[in-house]
């Protein structure tokens, strides 16, 4: 009998992380460990100008130069650097690529994945399928961008930003490294050496983006570490919302994903970047998982510009991550909500930071822990109001629930109010998964497991509504199956 | 029909009740009166079988089924409901959304086909209409900044759209006025039916007014210690509880 419930919980683990297969896909691979030389193979790779080379040496010296940061609340296994695999892609003909040129196995990953990467359909006007752009990023390079035709009609430039570099150098050339720059922290300056792609966006003036633009993000080979790099500049009047997704393979060991995302939203701009992370969280014993060291920063230049950043961070082994707002314009705005599930041995210190240095710039922060199994969160989140921002305005709502007698939560806010005209608010309450509430659900027919989705699906509501439509159903099943198994 | 047998159960170390026997026939109505303490809510979750009221002795049987087997959600697909004294809050999810997952989790759980949202809209329509309940208060978080009548009400309305065929009412009427009671009341009187057991565990005779019940039992100090017809609850509003407490010590 005993042998049978372990191959029950085998098989129900297993479901647990729909996406933990592997694709056997043909890749190729640079030579392991980290040297100039890798950073110049890569750069090379991707048919770079010499300055973009220079500007990756630099930020490997820088890198060589730093230490690994040990403040946050997190303990893991130190990562050998010599040891990952920095470049994995696929084997293809050269030059992108329309879909009908993608290795039908890389569309099949995708299709399993659950990727809308089907343009035809909405081309061709099938009722319901979702008009989403996908640039999708396959290990080290991005595989293939839909409705890019589309997109340029409207002005819109969305690209790997492998391409970008080689078709707008100067735009690219003009704000890479302007939000976070190389020597901002370790991991930045890692990403910055070696970064292999990720998604370019440009919103020319004036113009709403016709629909939403979204990078997946897939890690596929072993012993590699997954380093994009994402930049979108939200030129005057413009809008966009952008959607990321992320997912890997199963594996016992434990895979860096160091990435470094950078907004830039000039007058009257409007960027709404929303995430749900699901990277392979490793098993109930706390084997392998992702490693997810994330630099995430949007610089609100322009006068009356707005950043929102929305996510929901379900996966990885370990989360370091904080998408903060640099409030430089005047009336400038920057919103945080957050949804951070934690459960076996995941463990996450993430949260914000929102720089007022513009006057009557506000900010809004709202961030939901939910920390089950052995697992530990910490929400930490930083509001600084510069001495010359006069009429500045925060709101802070820090929210964790307890679900079982084993994990942990924490809120550490810091508050630094250089004008006195500042008016901050902050709100923390934390709770227990109420015996009552899950006795009351289920004695109206809920499982004890429907029962805590639908009560954590409540807590987190205030965040979830913030999500785009089809993104909030996703999410809303990813955090029943995240909590699977959390209480009994 | 419910039959419950020489029942023991204990809350922690407690003993609560011992040796409870009752018989509560399809069709009819039978109402448990008893002083504080009596353990009449721990029938109610012990019926419902709410974790931590360990029944340590005796059986309870409901239509074949051996209900201290399952676990609540399965009793709650076999068609037992449990009415709360106090209705709890859920924050952040909707009335509607609450109802919704819980009809189709029991239909699940029974092998049925789902309710599609226009089909539950138009149910929850009509009986949020009988019970004289504010739509608009449907789409609001359950039981959140309800008033206590309004709790009362929204445990009445699941009841009316989960269709079940065990309903245990527990102090139903506390925190009732008059108008509010007579309408909850109603409520439950339209459910009335040859197929539903009702079990109404109340302390006064009051709701009986308005739910008439085919037989009446006295709980007290764990056990059944009488039973009779309607007369018997306006016999302990009149003399009390006094006369059963002795006999129970």
């Amino acid at each position: 009998m005993a042998a049978v419930k372990e191959t029950i919980d085998a098989v129900a683990e297993l479901e647990r992380y729909k996406y933990g297969f592997t694709s056997d896909v043909e890749q190729e691979f640079a030579p392991k460990g980290l040297n100039a030389d890798i950073v110049r193979f890569i750069s090379e790779k991707k048919g770079e100008p010499e300055w973009m080379l220079e500007w990756r040496l630099a930020a490997y010296e820088r890198w060589q130069a730093m230490e690994e940061p040990t403040w946050a609340a997190v303990k893991y296994a130190p990562v050998d650097y010599q040891d990952l695999f920095y470049y994995a892609a696929p084997k293809k003909k050269e030059g992108p690529k329309s879909l009908d040129e993608v290795d039908p196995e890389l569309l099949a990953v995708y299709e399993k994945l659950g990727i809308p990467l089907k343009e035809q359909e909405v081309l061709a006007g099938v009722e319901g399928a979702p008009r989403v752009a996908v640039d999708a990023v396959f290990d080290s390079v991005s595989v293939v961008t839909t409705f890019k035709e589309e997109l340029a009609k409207a002005g819109v430039i969305f690209m790997p930003i492998s391409e970008a570099l080689r078709e707008y150098p100067d735009l690219v050339r003009q704000y890479l490294g302007s939000v976070v720059p190389v020597s901002d922290n370790y991991f930045a300056a890692l990403n910055s050496a070696v970064f292999s792609d990720g998604s370019f966006v440009y919103i020319p003036p004036g113009v709403r983006c016709p629909m939403e633009l979204s990078t997946y993000f897939r890690i596929n080979a072993s012993q590699t570490g997954q380093f994009e790099r994402t930049l979108i500049i939200a030129d005057k009047g413009s809008y966009v919302s952008y959607l990321e997704g992320c997912t890997a393979p199963m594996r016992d060991e434990n895979q860096l994903h160091a990435a470094v995302v950078e907004i830039v939203a000039l007058d009257d701009a409007e960027v709404k970047y929303s995430t749900v992370q699901n990277w392979y969280p490793g098993d109930a014993e706390g084997r392998g998982g992702i490693y997810n060291f994330v630099t995430k920063r949007a610089d609100c230049r322009g006068d009356r510009s707005k950043v929102s950043w929305t996510q929901v961070e379900t996966g990885s082994a370990v989360t370091w991550k904080y998408p903060s707002c640099i409030l430089k314009g005047e009336e400038s705005s920057g919103e945080f909500y957050s949804i951070a599930i934690t459960n076996g041995h995941q463990q996450a210190d993430t949260g914000t930071k929102m720089i007022h240095l513009g006057r009557n710039s506000k900010s809004r922060i709202i961030a939901k822990a939910v920390s089950a199994g052995k697992s530990d969160s910490t929400y930490r989140g930083l509001v600084s109001v510069h001495p010359k921002a006069t009429g500045v305005r925060n709101f802070t709502q820090c929210d964790s629930l307890l679900i079982g007698k084993d994990c942990g939560s924490h809120t550490i806010p810091y508050i630094e109010a250089r004008n006195g005209s500042a008016q901050l608010e902050h709100e923390a309450t934390t709770t227990r998964l109420s015996d009552d509430q899950l006795f009351y659900a289920q004695q109206r027919g809920l499982s004890e497991e429907e029962a805590v989705a639908l009560l954590v699906n409540g807590f987190v509501r205030d965040v979830l509504q913030e999500l785009p439509m089809e993104f909030a159903v996703e999410a809303q099943k990813l955090v029943a199956i995240s909590l699977e198994g959390s209480v009994g | 029909m419910l039959s419950i047998s020489n029942l023991h159960v204990s809350v922690g170390d407690k003993p609560i009740l011992k040796g409870l026997t009752l018989d509560v026939p399809a069709g009819e109505v039978h109402a448990v009166m008893g002083p504080n303490g009596a353990g009449k809510s721990t029938l109610g979750y012990a019926l419902s079988g709410r974790p931590g009221y360990e029944a340590t002795e005796g059986s309870v049987e409901w239509n074949g089924a051996d209900l201290l087997d399952l676990d609540p959600a399965e009793r709650a697909a076999k068609g037992v409901f449990l009415s709360f004294q106090y209705p709890i809050e859920i924050p952040g999810v909707p009335a509607l959304t609450f109802v919704r997952t819980a009809l189709n989790a029991q239909r699940r759980a029974r092998g049925e086909e789902e309710v599609s949202a226009p089909e539950f809209l138009k149910l929850v329509k009509a009986a949020s209409k009988a019970l004289k309940m504010d739509f608009d208060m449907l789409k609001r978080p359950l039981n959140v900044g309800f008033s206590g009548g309004e709790k009362k009400r929204m445990e009445i309305l699941q009841m009316a759209l989960l269709e079940p065929s065990l309903l245990i009412l527990d102090e139903t009427d506390s925190g009732l006025d008059i108008d509010a009671l007579r309408i909850v009341a109603d409520g439950v009187n339209a459910l009335r039916s040859p197929e539903r057991s009702m079990l109404v565990i109340t302390h006064y005779q009051r709701l009986l007014d308005y739910i008439k019940p085919d037989r009446v039992h006295v709980l007290a100090a764990g056990r059944i210690v009488a039973s009779g017809g309607p007369e018997l609850a306006l016999q302990l509003e009149a003399e009390g509880y006094d006369k059963y407490l002795p006999a129970a010590a």
